[in-house]
């Protein structure tokens, strides 16, 4: 491993420009003569629009224009779209209600846009909305995940029952017959609570038209900057796909919630033509709170059947996702395909049944938040792992030792095929580190001083390095999940990397830029890394689903592989020697057995000015691409352990110690692969603890600021302990398995089961704020007083 | 309009403002001092910290006008000669930022901490003074070391700290 390679702990490239206060993100972005958009949103959950008065605001002062969703489709700019098509168990499509930008005759929860306002500031452009009148015939909402489909309420005229699929996924009758002969089956009822993903950096566009060339510009906060100019262009309609640039700068966080278009660049895009001036519109909080879509939010019953050894011999699942007003961009796909093929845990288990029912409600869109569906699936499975083995009275972790795959390739009931991993090599560093063996010995000493002291354990996997795009395309995928990159040898031997991935915290210019530094065997400092920018980059799929090491890394080294075979070409010609007998090996072209070779940078050079070759034998040039699509998933995965002290007179629930042990396959960089754990485990944590999207009867959220949405702080954390195992992942070139959202992941049921052991039942929900944990400790003590 | 005058990062700056203009509106729409960020409208957030006559103040909830006469500095204004503030090195050094996005407010309440608190600042002091500033990417792990490293690296740097 050399200092800047793969392995080594590289300081961040991009960190000097961040510390500095020099990033660029989108708000940042100032174009000259450029208006201010402003929407007005719906304060109802549920209202029929009667009509809407926009001719007050017009002439208010500054005002540019004012916009309602009758303009847009008076220029045939189509809805927002869901791009993964799911199918109910009676082979029926799912039933995808229509999604304007604008409102058109209704609004379906609050903070749905009605109207834009383009005004000279952006004070100008709030005053003015204030101006315009909305008739609006308020109607009952529904908020609720569990009554969606029974509510005498439809948020869409094509799903009388609120319902958008009833899917499923294993085997039924397998299932039943494990349960028939299961010796003993567990019970549980979980609430996996809807969260606002938040990331620190609020949405935002520039929108702007250059009538000379009939080009738009769009610079926006995205996760995926291609994806969303092919939405815009192909289906919302906006611009021709070739005429409209999608820049994502610098981006501060997304978690998911940065992947998908928007109603607001859509307008902006489509505006900045229409007033003939750049359009800027960036969210504050509270719109960030109403209209990013939120994550999670699932309300399931979950079975396990055990044998009399305490085999696991079959999992039950049936869960209703709220997907909140509309269909947001990939919305269908994280409740099924991105959930039930997780139930299997890391555990072998021969038969599982899952049932999901999709529910729209009058709330703001759910879709992918940090994790998307597995979070949700390892909640089921470590809650009910945990419980199994309590009421079995077994070691939860014996427990789980005795239930894991051990063999590999295996493949699941639930349509993965797990290729490589070492769960008890993960259980036994991880209980190590964390003192298990020493626990009850600290509980002891808790419960003198008059606390409680709980353990709980997260034996989480996961499913990355998304995907392989034959498998998703048959799984009803829009699109395909390779990776593209190019790779720029300039002739003075620098690098430039273009990739398809998109950093927006992830350190993306660090560890692609050690990838190439490592196997050209040139400093770092002469590695530019290209993203963000589809002038620049062909074509991308972007940054989610912890996809970018796996596969965005992937696409680079087989552009890199690429690279070295032309030098080598290259080389032979200068070298005069046989192509065959070159070999590259530390930045140098040599020939085998002789002292003879050549710089990387000097192939570089030879290869540009083109004196040693015919150019109708060797192209000049040294620029290669590649497009890599993977062959299977990834598989991450990992033992959580949380120990945890609870004060039953306040409910105050303070965690102790926090054990991470993963195997994300071959690490690039540990201290940024450490860092994504960390931050994973705090929204995790946040997730049990302290996060909660609450909306109200009458559909209004509750929790709109960070006043009243409860977000980790500094001192809700403690220090964590990592560590790591390696089994390299065999798909792909560099055995990469991922590492973004396996804290996220694993966080919440560690939590929870810590929380559990501690009061001795298991009836808490998350969050399980101090209130809620102050109730749970009284039951414990006196469970008839607290009735 | 009323006019301002105030003193940012070292130069003197007099500006005709809307009276409702707000410190960080001010600094990143008329100076273009894009490194102090707005993350939230209820002061929770911190990404918006600068000093105000040497004390951490949330730009997103101070007029300009309660800043007329006054030294502002901001992230753009603590690197000296090229060099980065011992602050700013110890983010960089000890990985305690991903995105970017709340770092300039959390360096600039972390120097804040030193001033109030000492170059020696345990684990749960530093904790407990980040109260008002979020990060959502490190869960604050990072962030914590850094501090402390930061809080000892401005002790071996006292010239700095005077030149502030």
């Amino acid at each position: 491993m050399t200092a800047t390679g793969i392995g080594a702990p590289v300081r961040r490239k991009e960190d000097q420009r961040f510390v500095t206060g020099q990033g660029r993100y989108v708000d940042d972005f100032n174009r000259p003569g450029q208006a201010y958009a402003y929407f007005l949103r719906s304060p109802y959950a549920h209202a029929r629009i009667r009509s809407i008065d926009t001719g007050p605001a017009t002439i208010m002062p500054g005002v540019v224009a004012v916009f309602t969703g009758d303009d847009l489709a008076a220029d045939k700019i189509g809805g927002l779209i869901c791009g993964w098509m799911i199918h109910s168990k009676d082979g029926s499509p799912m039933k995808a209600g229509p999604h304007p930008a604008l409102a058109q005759g209704k609004v379906r929860y609050v903070g749905d846009h009605v109207a834009v306002v383009i005004a000279e500031t952006l004070a100008q452009a709030k005053d003015a909305a204030e101006a315009i009148v909305v008739d609006y015939e308020v109607l009952p909402a529904v908020v609720d995940t569990a009554e969606a489909a029974k509510a005498p309420v439809q948020v869409h005229d094509v799903s009388p029952d609120n319902t958008v699929f009833n899917w499923h996924l294993g085997n039924k009758d397998e299932t039943e017959a494990a349960f028939a002969r299961a010796k003993h089956v567990t019970k549980i009822d979980l609430v996996n609570n809807r969260l606002v993903p938040n990331p620190i950096e609020p949405r935002a566009a520039v929108g702007e038209y250059d009538p000379g060339t009939d080009n738009y510009t769009l610079y926006t906060t995205s996760q995926n900057p291609h994806v969303a100019r092919l939405v815009l262009s192909a289906f919302i309609g906006v611009a021709p796909e070739h005429k409209l640039r999608v820049i994502a700068p610098d981006v501060g966080g997304g978690f998911g919630s940065k992947i998908f278009i928007y109603a607001e660049e859509t307008v902006c895009v489509w505006a900045a033509k229409k007033v003939k001036r750049p359009v800027k519109w960036t969210s504050d909080r509270t719109e960030a709170f109403l209209s990013d879509a939120h994550g999670r939010d699932h309300v399931t019953h979950a079975e396990m059947a055990t044998d009399e050894n305490g085999k696991i011999l079959g999992l039950r699942v049936h869960t209703t996702a709220n997907l909140g007003a509309y269909l947001s961009t990939f919305s269908s796909s994280v409740p099924t395909y991105l959930y039930a093929p997780l139930l299997s845990g890391q555990y072998d288990i021969p038969a599982i049944y899952c049932e999901v029912d999709a529910v729209y409600t009058n709330t703001a869109p759910v879709d992918a938040y940090r994790g998307a569906g597995r979070p949700e699936a390892t909640y089921v499975v470590e809650r009910l792992v945990e419980k199994t083995a309590r009421e079995l009275g077994q070691d939860p972790a014996e427990f789980r030792r005795k239930n894991y795959i051990t063999q590999f390739p295996h493949a699941t009931p639930v349509i993965m095929t797990y290729d490589t991993g070492d769960y008890a090599a993960s259980l036994d560093k991880a209980l190590e580190i964390a003192d298990y063996k020493n626990f009850q010995q600290r509980k002891q000493e808790s419960a003198r001083r008059g606390k409680l002291r709980g353990i709980g354990f997260s034996s989480y996997i996961e499913a990355c390095g998304i995907a392989p795009s034959q498998a998703v395309g048959s799984l009803g995928a829009g699109v395909g999940l390779w990776e593209s990159a190019e790779v720029r040898v300039n002739p003075t031997g620098s690098v430039e990397v273009l990739t398809g991935s998109h950093s927006h915290g992830q350190g993306h210019e660090t560890t692609f830029a050690q990838l190439v530094s490592d196997r050209l065997g040139i400093p770092i400092d002469q590695v530019s890394i290209v993203h963000g920018d589809t002038d620049k980059v062909q074509f991308g799929m972007g940054t989610y689903g912890s996809r970018s090491g796996a596969v965005g890394m992937s696409a680079i080294a087989k552009a890199l592989d690429k690279v070295i075979a032309k030098g080598r070409k290259v080389a032979a010609h200068v070298l005069e020697a046989s192509e065959g007998d070159i070999e590259f090996k530390d930045g140098k072209f040599g020939v085998a057995g002789t002292d003879r070779a050549l710089g990387f940078g000097e192939v570089a050079l030879q290869a540009y000015i083109a004196h040693k070759f015919s150019g109708q034998d060797l192209e000049p040039g040294l620029k290669e691409g590649a497009f890599y699509d993977p062959t299977n998933f990834t598989f991450p995965a990992g033992v959580h352990i949380c120990e945890l002290e609870i004060d039953p007179d306040t409910g105050v629930t303070k965690i102790e110690r926090w054990t991470a042990v993963d195997d994300f396959g071959v690490i690039i960089n540990p201290m940024i692969v450490e860092g994504q754990v960390h931050g994973g485990i705090a929204q995790g944590v946040g997730q049990a603890l302290l996060e909660g999207a609450v909306y109200d009867q009458s559909g209004q959220l509750v929790t709109a600021s960070f006043n009243d949405y409860c977000m980790p702080r500094a001192i809700d954390l403690p220090s964590f302990q990592v560590g790591m195992t390696v089994t390299p992942c065999p798909s792909n070139p560099l055995g990469i398995k991922g590492c973004g959202e396996a804290g996220a992941i694993a966080a919440p049921p560690a939590v929870i089961n810590a929380i559990t052991d501690a009061l001795g039942h298991e009836d808490i929900a998350m969050p399980a704020t101090p209130q809620a944990v102050w109730r749970a400790a009284q039951k414990a003590r006196m469970p008839v007083a607290a009735e | 309009m009323t006019t301002v005058s105030l003193t940012v990062n070292g130069q003197s700056v007099t500006a005709d403002v809307d009276p409702r203009t707000l410190l960080v509106q001010f600094l990143r729409d008329n100076l273009r001092l894009t490194g102090t960020h707005v993350g939230c409208d209820t002061s929770q957030c911190g990404a918006c910290v600068v000093h105000l006559n040497g004390q951490a103040v949330k730009a997103c909830t101070t007029l300009v006008v309660q800043a007329n006469a006054s030294v502002v500095t901001t992230i753009e204004g603590i690197a000296q000669g090229g060099e980065l503030h011992p602050m700013q090195a110890a983010f960089r050094e000890h990985h305690g930022l991903q995105c970017g996005y709340c770092t300039p407010g959390m360096i600039m309440s972390a120097i804040d901490i030193v001033a109030r608190k000492g170059n020696g600042l345990d684990e749960q002091t530093i904790r407990a003074e980040l109260e008002g500033n979020l990060c959502r990417c490190t869960g604050y792990h990072n962030i914590v070391k850094a501090v402390a490293a930061g809080a000892q690296a401005m002790a071996q740097a006292p010239l700095r700290q005077a030149a502030e």
